[in-house]
């Protein structure tokens, strides 16, 4: 078994994985958890590609 | 007739009491466990494979599963974060998985896939106790 993932892809699933059990654990109702999930999940992936922007911009 | 309704709340008391025990245990040795036992299906499901896979994952990155130790701040915080995966950091520990490989960028990504893996089981385990607790439906 040896995964070789792009940096991006390894932070999606990080994402997927993460905003799955927060959207569970942090909220009472599903449809509280499935937008607590969701609003986890866009912050881990809109996070990661705002900081990639950030360096490329730092680079350039 | 009081009686009777005074027994079955009192043995419910104690069937909640030692499940608030039993669940998070139970959670924290096999993910998405702790939730099973209370009947929650789709949420134990979901936390099971969520913390399998970060921790899969992180062991085809190479990364690298902490042994006891106490050197170093990070490596001790890195195994009891391991920790948190239950059965799968014996097993893994057991099978000699996770050695590590520091020339791979993407084996550093698996370590701390690993270590979130168990952080995330530590949190769905304490769900489980509020859940058995009533705080949580």
């Amino acid at each position: 078994m040896n995964f070789d993932l792009s940096h991006f892809t390894a932070a999606f699933v990080f994402a997927v994985c993460a905003s799955t059990v927060f959207g569970i654990t942090q909220r009472n109702t599903p449809r509280e958890m499935v937008r607590y999930g969701a609003y986890c999940f866009a912050l881990f992936v809109g996070g990661v590609i705002v900081a990639s922007w950030v360096m490329w911009a730092i680079k350039h | 007739m009081a009686n009777t309704q005074n027994a079955t709340s009192a043995n419910g008391a104690t069937t909640a009491g030692s499940m608030s025990i039993i669940a998070p245990l139970a959670g924290w040795l096999v993910p998405g466990l702790g939730h099973f036992l209370q009947r929650k299906w789709g949420r134990g499901v979901l936390l099971m494979l969520a913390v399998f896979v970060m921790f899969f994952f992180g062991l085809g990155m190479q990364g690298k599963v902490y042994g006891f130790n106490t050197g170093d701040l990070l490596d001790i915080l890195g195994f009891v974060g391991d920790v948190g995966s239950g059965l799968l950091y014996f097993v893994a520990r057991t099978m000699d998985w996770g050695g590590g490989n520091i020339q791979r960028a993407v084996a550093d990504y698996g370590t701390k896939f690993i270590v979130v893996a168990g952080l995330l089981n530590i949190i769905a385990a304490v769900d489980a106790h509020q859940i058995a607790i009533g705080k949580k439906s």
